[in-house]
């Protein structure tokens, strides 16, 4: 099985001066968090490798720093974690996104399982899962609430609709995109946080000194493999901005139109005169 | 061929087409207006080549219909291989498609598969010019939606590649007034789906007829964090009832569990635009702002006076709403007698 995930901005409080001049965003000025729908994802692979066994990869794209939700992944069970990290990636829309993911996914090799969050809270498009799927050719059930049966190289699940739910199968190999419905991610294990916790890309190493680095190899020997476009056979110009069709034209701030503004008193009085005003112009009858 | 067209995906389940297809119409048909080209309803199915005089009566000029019993029900692989070789077959300039859960399943994976852009979630669609290292496009599709958590709005552009491709959120848009007498032209099209991409099977699909209808409401009262619990929701029932209102709410009242999501108004929830909106308790998040800021007129309750729902509301009381909405049904009810 193979989980992407996403670090995101905590999408709360962001303000114009987070975007560059091309419209993206400046990660580096955002608090930086694991995508919520993605620990979901984390959780149903891992939940997945418990009942039928299996080795659960994680990979994500970002900037170096988003190494800090591959070793989150790792202290609540993933057995490997990859990081996609190149200057070329940056400025990716979905679709630059998705070509890079699904040629690291070729490099991980063979799977049953692709599964990611529904969607992130930085975007919310919700687009990536199903692209990556289209690049590998494989099968997509998007919006998976529960994972029903699987047997016979087979899958079934329950994915929401509109009002209501749908009961599907599919063959593998499939990617999924799961909703916060599925699960209660688990807690990091306190025992995988003591072996991994020094676990870091070659990037990382190179800002500690030897003895601390060294420590993580006598902990595990685990070190986080970081690829750029070359070691994933990336086409450059398929990457980051210049393999993006959309570009962002204008950003502006919401403003707020104002408006003629009453100020009704609580009292009786005040409540009896919006009233009649409202039934006066046949708003309320 | 390149037809040049607007298309709208027409998503339909059992032969019923969903509204936010028909809203699309509208907008689309506004499009196709603006740059002097036809509008396309394309729509996939089994048995759906009766819908097509629906279409035009909405705003289509044609109706593409591809029937095959594989796309009986909706899985992604039939549905976007069709859709591909038909847009690959006219080359239609811009596609337009629900922000549904199929239409998101399905218009990723068609622009993955023909590499070009989409945008997700548009509030706005425009055309205009674009002018980026001087080059000048003319007549492109500006793709507007609201990004980061709804504190900003973006135009998204995709330049260089046709067609450009959005999805919209059902609600935004609104449908053209119903002209059965509007007619147009049917293009049948036979669509190619070998056995290898059937993947999926749909076993049951359960569906609830919708309860809440904030949608089609004259007038809503939406309850906030603010109301305080999830008993204290009876006041603001109290006052729909009285008022023959719908009770809607912001998405922190949803998550706090006092209420139900299908009432939830706001980017995340539905989009109203009723005549009159009533907040009680809500402190007025952009994102909730987003789905109610048309609304005729509105009326804020709050205790806080620097709550900024009452920058976009007519009527503002400040006071605690366990006073203040007793006191409104007492003199509603003396004043109707």
């Amino acid at each position: 099985m193979i989980v992407l995930v996403k670090q995101v901005p905590d999408t709360q409080n962001i303000k114009g001066d987070a975007m560059t001049p091309e419209g993206t965003v400046n990660r580096a000025k955002l608090p930086a968090i694991f995508n919520p729908e993605d620990l979901n994802a984390l959780e149903e692979a891992l939940k997945l490798k418990d009942k039928f066994g299996g080795k659960v990869t994680v990979i994500t794209m970002g900037p170096p720093r988003a190494a800090d939700i591959l070793r989150e992944s790792l202290f609540k069970g993933a057995d490997d974690v990859v990081l996609l990290s190149d200057k070329i990636f940056a400025g990716a829309d979905t679709l630059a996104t998705s070509y890079a993911l699904s040629l690291a996914v070729k490099k991980v090799g063979d799977f049953d399982i692709i599964l990611c969050g529904r969607q992130a809270i930085d975007g919310d498009t919700a687009q990536v899962g199903p692209q990556t799927a289209e690049k590998l050719g494989v099968n997509q059930v998007t919006f998976v609430d529960r994972v029903i049966d699987l047997k016979d190289k087979k899958i079934t699940v329950e994915r929401s609709i509109e009002g209501g739910f749908e009961e599907v199968t599919s063959t593998l190999p499939v990617l999924l995109t799961v909703t916060e419905e599925a699960n209660d991610p688990r807690p990091a294990s306190a025992k995988r946080v003591c072996a991994y916790k020094r676990a870091m890309t070659p990037l990382e190493t190179q800002t500690y000194d030897d003895d601390y680095v060294n420590g993580a190899d006598k902990n595990t020997g685990f070190k986080i493999k970081l690829w750029g476009h070359e070691d994933i056979g990336a086409a450059p110009e398929q990457c980051g901005l210049s393999g993006s069709p959309t570009m962002v034209k204008e950003i502006e701030s919401v403003v707020l139109e104002a408006r003629d503004f009453k100020n009704i008193d609580k009292s009786k009085v005040g409540i009896e005169s919006l009233i009649k005003e409202l039934m006066t112009e046949h708003i309320i009858g | 061929m390149s037809t040049n067209e607007v298309w709208v995906y027409i998503e339909q389940h059992d032969g019923k087409i969903s509204d936010v297809s028909l809203e699309l119409l509208g907008k689309g048909s506004e499009l196709a207006k603006n740059l002097k080209v036809q509008t396309g309803a394309v729509i996939p199915g089994s048995k759906v080549k009766d819908l097509a005089p629906l279409l035009f009566s909405y705003g289509a000029d044609k109706v593409y219909i591809a029937e095959d019993p594989s796309l009986a029900r909706y899985t992604t692989l039939p549905y976007a291989k069709t859709m591909v070789d038909l847009i690959r077959q006219y080359q239609p300039q811009i596609v337009l498609y629900g922000a549904t859960v199929t239409g998101r399943d399905l218009a990723p994976r068609i622009a993955s598969e023909i590499k070009v852009g989409l945008t997700a979630d548009c509030t706005n669609l425009k055309i205009g010019d674009y002018t980026r290292k001087e080059k000048e496009y003319k007549n492109i599709l500006y793709q507007i939606r609201p990004a980061f958590g709804g504190n900003i709005i973006a135009t998204i552009v995709s330049p260089e590649q046709r067609p450009q491709m959005a999805t919209v959120r059902e609600g935004v848009m609104k449908m053209n007034n119903v002209d059965k007498s509007r007619k147009g032209e049917v293009v049948e099209f036979t669509p190619t789906i070998a056995k290898d991409i059937i993947r999926s099977e749909v076993l049951k699909r359960v569906q609830h007829e919708k309860k809440v209808n904030l949608k089609g409401a004259h007038i809503i009262i939406s309850g906030g964090i603010g109301v305080g619990s999830k008993d204290n929701f009876k006041l603001i029932y109290d006052l729909a009832h009285i008022l023959g209102a719908e009770v809607g709410a912001s998405r922190a009242a949803v998550d706090a569990g006092y209420i139900p999501k299908d009432h939830q108004v706001g980017q995340t929830g539905t989009t109203v635009r009723p005549k009159l909106y009533i907040a009680v308790g809500i402190s007025g998040s952009i994102q909730h702002m987003a789905g109610m800021s048309e609304s005729n007129r509105v009326i804020a309750i709050n205790s806080d006076p620097e709550a900024p729902i009452f920058k976009l509301a007519h009527y503002g009381i400040v006071g605690d709403l366990n006073e203040v909405i007793p006191r409104f049904i007492e003199v509603y009810k003396s004043l109707k007698k």
